[in-house]
């Protein structure tokens, strides 16, 4: 899993799969495509799907999954083929990131479910004395699910310095501005006050993000990367806009979306 | 069925080493003995019984046979659906472990009974779902099941004492035991109202009507004995659900589907609970009296009954 993986391709790819399947949660998936550029570009380690030391890494905002499949893709673990069948009858390849697809680990969905499942895998790593560490991304709407702060406290007190959080804070969720409809300001202090390791990142460099990823170490608290991002990231129509939470795009939005990829890049 | 329950997991982890238990913050002078004998695979979740089942599927992903445990609404209600999207969709070995099935927390009071876990365990295709009746099957179900490669579902009782005549500590996966025959009727029971059920047919054999019953026990819900409802039920008019436990997708239900799925002419009376619980509250045994499931509504449900459906 090491090599360069392109935020831009990932943006390309995101927005080329909804306009062919139809199908939102653009925004969600461009507001994470540099941290997963980053986890894919060589923070994750591990032979592949089959090697139970590799590094786990759980989607927990699995309305994002384009962005993972993108990244999938550009690592040769999903051919172009598959990532095709984007939202097609008979496809692994749903809205949601489904176990069963090479490279995933878990489904994922439902939200405030994947950081528990995280807690358990790094706790499994530490009870066989393995090196592999969990990375679980989550939103920072997410985090309104009590359950997401369960695990939180759990990982905490066991200090699971194998685990590592990522919060994709872009300040939107379903039906409004996180500021507005159940605010988690500051996100940052939360999370030291349940005992965490806080490292607030931007969450569109891709360089400090897997500088910050690279330099946990697995001997202490939990860690968590407050990556702050923009929902839609990348194309100046989407950005901040809730709309862009479920719209497809048209041919149109499509090709001048293309453009702003290829002209920020 | 909870020192039976945690003498048969430690059994469990004393031959293999991948099997760890979870707490949700319950089991005070229960689980002890496997905290002191294996304190690096215990672990008290706190009151947090998602996480705590969420955990579970992370570690048995890794390898590990978890259990987790609390009382049975906390175990089962709480988590429902990360117990569905983790084990269940995952394919995976956790086990849950429900105490206090029915009204066993009497005077806790309503928040503490467990009346619906049957039914939306049962309503999950992929998870196994046992409800013992006493200890001693609670112990040889847990010893026939712990190695599943599936997730399973555990309703104990708190009675580590009774047992129910005739059982004997049989258990098989997708089976029912019969504990006794007779020709009248059939009496089906669940879980550990099955003594009552036992009770109830020896009253009703006892006394002047002399009704024989046969006495099935079903403590595989999920795989469902099929085979041995039909058998039974083929041989009687009528036939009595007992579960303390809502009539609605428990094993009242069960027979149900296996009487209509089958066309047999067995009429079927369920007893269980049927509405919304109102106040006053009390005990185990009055609870069970209010809601028709003691031995003694039992019976009299029986002969009221027989004499409706005629001989």
């Amino acid at each position: 899993m090491t090599g360069s993986v392109s935020p831009r391709q990932i943006r390309g790819i995101v927005l080329k799969q909804s306009r062919r399947a139809n199908v939102g949660h653009i925004g969600s998936a461009l507001s994470i495509a540099d941290i997963i550029a980053a986890l894919f570009g060589g923070v994750l380690r591990g032979g592949g799907p089959s090697d139970p030391d590799r590094d786990r890494f759980i989607l927990s905002k699995g309305h994002a999954a384009l962005a993972l499949y993108a990244a999938l893709s550009l690592t040769g673990r999903l051919s172009a083929e598959s990532l095709d069948t984007f939202c097609a009858d008979n496809s692994l390849l749903g809205v949601h990131p489904e176990r069963g697809l090479g490279g995933v680990d878990f489904s994922t969905g439902s939200l405030g479910h994947g950081l528990s499942i995280g807690v358990g895998a790094a706790l499994a790593a530490r009870l066989q004395g393995s090196a592999r560490r969990v990375f679980v991304v989550v939103s920072d709407a997410e985090c309104n699910e009590g359950s997401l702060w369960e695990a939180v406290m759990f990982a905490a007190h066991h200090r699971l310095g194998n685990l590592v959080t990522i919060v994709d804070l872009n300040g939107q969720q379903a039906f409004g501005y996180t500021a507005d409809v159940l605010s988690l300001s500051p996100m940052a202090d939360r999370w030291r006050a349940f005992g965490w390791d806080v490292h607030e990142v931007d969450g569109h460099d891709v360089g400090a993000l897997a500088g910050a990823l690279e330099g946990l170490d697995s001997g202490g608290a939990p860690h968590v990367i407050v990556a702050k991002t923009k929902f839609g990231k990348g194309v100046s129509f989407m950005e901040g806009k809730i709309k862009w939470h479920y719209w497809p795009v048209s041919d149109d939005e499509l090709r001048l979306a293309l453009e702003e990829i290829e002209e920020g890049a | 069925m909870r020192a039976a329950f945690v003498r048969a997991v430690q059994d469990a982890a004393e031959k293999d080493p991948r099997v760890v238990l979870l707490t949700g913050d319950l089991g005070y002078s229960v689980l002890e003995p496997f905290a002191e004998r294996f304190p690096d695979r215990f672990f008290n979740a706190g009151v947090a019984e998602q996480n705590m089942v969420g955990m579970a599927t992370g570690l048995s992903e890794a390898g590990f046979i978890p259990f987790v445990y609390s009382i049975v609404t906390f175990a089962t209600l709480r988590p429902y659906e990360f117990i569905r999207n983790g084990p269940i969709f995952h394919r995976l070995p956790v086990r849950i472990v429900g105490v206090g099935g029915g009204f066993e927390y009497g005077h806790a009071g309503p928040t503490h009974y467990g009346l619906e876990d049957i039914a939306v365990m049962r309503a999950q295709p992929g998870i196994t779902c046992i409800a013992p009746a006493d200890h001693e099957q609670a112990a040889a179900a847990i010893r026939a099941t712990w190695a599943l490669p599936g997730p399973v579902y555990y309703r104990l009782g708190k009675d580590d004492r009774t047992t129910v005549p005739g059982l004997a500590g049989m258990f098989a996966i997708g089976r029912a035991q019969q504990i006794r025959e007779g020709g009248d009727l059939a009496i089906v029971a669940m879980g550990a109202i099955a003594s009552e059920a036992a009770a109830a047919a020896q009253m009703l054999a006892s006394e002047g009507e002399r009704l024989s019953a046969s006495v099935l026990v079903v403590a595989s819900v999920t795989p469902p004995p099929v085979d041995d409802l039909l058998d039974v039920l083929s041989k009687v008019p009528l036939v009595i659900t007992v579960e303390a436990h809502s009539v609605n997708g428990g094993v009242g239900s069960l027979v149900a589907e296996v009487i209509a799925e089958n066309g047999l002419s067995c009429r079927l009376v369920r007893c269980g609970v049927r509405a919304l619980l109102e106040g006053p509250f009390g005990g185990q045994d009055f609870m069970q009296r209010q809601q028709g499931i003691s031995r003694e509504a039992i019976a009299s449900t029986a002969r009221r009954a027989v004499s409706s459906v005629g001989p």
